[in-house]
């Protein structure tokens, strides 16, 4: 029956609308992008010259990979902490650690960020605290600057780090652990010896995700870098709304995809998608 | 029968991350009471009048309606091009089939700020044909919410699907069913779980939707999260802690009764 005349009129009408939607809302418009990076403001190569020599551009590029490559082992060694015990814990420690994780998972990026700002800024939390136990007379510099950005970046990051970690250790087999420890490894030497390089593929799955998250950040970065360490998102964004600049802002955005792209295929070479989730 | 659980290092470690993944949410709530117009700690006296500025401020009250309407409309159109397209990939399996679902899902894997600039293309473009939807209008936001969303309910529709046996739709088949007789009365009842949860996500998506939202709004369609992101953006407005405060609550409550549902399911 497969294959017939009616089958395929059938497949190609229930699955027409959702293609020819994303062609039309997706594809064309990515494609008018691409040519604006090649045309504007004058028709040639110019802003992918630019990039190459513009020195601004270049420092937030070198920005960007510095932040997600901080933020991704930030991320990737917080989340293994807590997936040990999601995975591995108690019956009530799973449902403690779970709640924890899910939560600010399904907080908007906004609420996160601006916890950040309550938290962090001169008038905050934190530095209320401190100056009130006259730990420190001036407030601290905790926002608007780098260590803000990576801090509110981690703190989203790690749910997104999260699952690809919890497959891989529930995936283990327990025997393999509960042997090591029989035949009288310690439990650190266990831990560091068995179990990690076990989950091997969970962390690269993770660490990937992660990165290329980190990569195209553009809320958290702008609420609380503000303005200051600017990464390639929002530089983006501000190279097409501030200094209307459409044609830069096009080829950013081209190399970013190119990029990525380029680290997705890497990643698949070495890990089977079933293997992330 | 011995088990493998995380030793005390471990648990002090995971405790320390609860608490970081935490703070930022419990450190809201002092926030939201302060007395003062600007964003400080409450020293002393505790006040609501943020909390009432969000009923009684007509921009809060507008931007949600706003956004409600955008989710609902985003939703059901990401909801269901994604249901006929999965039925077709079920129902047929026609050729292609992974390069096209790898085309489907190319919005949730092309880095977000991207896929911005690609939909204010789109809307700049469109908005010189007709001003029903373009550039800052809700229905132009609409759309393109569900051009970010339906790759998440198409997901989430495939995986219900693949658990489904194949078995009923044969059957319904063999005794004459037709393509939309075995669609309506055999796999969609089967498959209704998934499809209200990928609803759910899609509106739940739009509804916190920023990342593309500031690239094709600026003064018309101003949905609730793009007025937090004023209010973040100028000088701080303690109204945001008291809606972050609200919003904070519902997914707790929301949370808290999915995990004891679950808890009780296995239990029984």
């Amino acid at each position: 029956m497969r294959g017939t005349l009616s089958d395929r009129m059938g497949a190609a009408l229930l699955m027409a609308p959702l293609l020819l939607f994303l062609i039309l809302a997706y594809a064309w418009p990515f494609l008018g992008v691409v040519k604006w990076s090649f045309t504007l403001p004058t028709p040639g190569l110019g802003q992918y010259h630019a990039l190459l020599t513009d020195e601004l551009v270049q420092s937030v590029f070198i920005r960007t990979l510095r932040i997600a490559a901080i933020v991704t082992l930030v991320s990737v060694t917080a989340a293994y902490a807590i997936t040990v015990v999601w995975v591995r814990g108690s019956p009530v420690q799973r449902v403690l650690a779970e709640f924890c994780i899910l939560v600010p998972f399904w907080i908007s990026v906004l609420t996160r960020a601006f916890g950040w700002v309550a938290l962090l800024s001169n008038r905050g939390l934190i530095n209320t605290w401190l100056q009130s136990i006259g730990f420190i007379s001036e407030p601290l510099t905790l926002v608007r600057n780098e260590f803000g950005v990576i801090v509110g970046m981690s703190h989203f990051l790690i749910p997104f780090a999260v699952f690809p970690l919890a497959s891989a250790m529930r995936s283990l087999d327990e025997r393999v652990l509960l042997a090591a420890r029989g035949l009288g490894s310690s439990r650190m030497r266990t831990f560091w010896t068995v179990f990690v390089p076990m989950t091997r593929s969970g962390i690269i799955g993770s660490a990937m995700i992660t990165f290329v998250f980190s990569l195209g950040f553009f809320v958290t970065p702008a609420i609380l870098g503000g303005g200051r360490s600017v990464m390639i998102a929002e530089l983006i964004y501000l190279r097409i709304f501030q200094s209307p600049d459409w044609g830069l802002g096009a080829a950013i955005s081209v190399v970013l995809v190119v990029f990525v792209g380029a680290l997705m295929a890497l990643l698949f070479r070495y890990v089977k998608p079933k293997q992330l989730v | 029968m011995p088990t493998y659980r995380p030793g005390p290092v471990s648990l002090i470690l995971a405790v320390l991350v609860a608490l970081f993944l935490l703070m930022p949410l419990l450190a809201v709530i002092p926030v939201s009471l302060t007395p003062s117009r600007m964003l400080t700690m409450p020293t002393g006296e505790l006040s609501l009048r943020h909390y009432r500025s969000l009923i009684e401020d007509p921009r809060w009250l507008d931007s949600i309606l706003l956004s409600l309407r955008i989710g609902v409309v985003s939703s059901i159109l990401s909801t269901a091009l994604a249901l006929t397209f999965s039925l077709g990939v079920w129902m047929f399996q026609p050729r292609f089939t992974a390069a096209l679902v790898g085309f489907v899902l190319l919005p949730m894997v092309v880095p977000p700020v991207v896929s911005a600039v690609t939909l204010y293309f789109l809307l700049t473009s469109v908005s010189g044909l007709t001003s029903l939807f373009g550039y800052d209008t809700w229905l132009g936001v609409a759309m393109a919410h569900s051009v970010m969303t339906v790759p998440f309910a198409t997901v989430l529709i495939l995986v219900s699907l693949s658990q489904l046996d194949r078995r009923i739709d044969l059957a319904a088949r063999g005794l004459g069913a037709t393509v939309w007789e075995r669609a309506t009365r055999v796999i969609m009842p089967n498959i209704k779980f998934g499809i209200v949860t990928a609803a759910l996500l899609s509106f739940v998506l739009s509804w916190e939707e920023i990342g593309v939202t500031l690239f094709i709004t600026s003064v018309n369609a101003i949905t609730l999260p793009r007025l937090m992101w004023m209010g973040l953006r100028d000088n701080i407005d303690p109204a945001i802690a008291a809606l972050s405060v609200i919003l904070i609550v519902i997914t707790v409550l929301v949370l808290a009764v999915r995990i004891v549902i679950t808890r009780q399911k296995a239990s029984s």
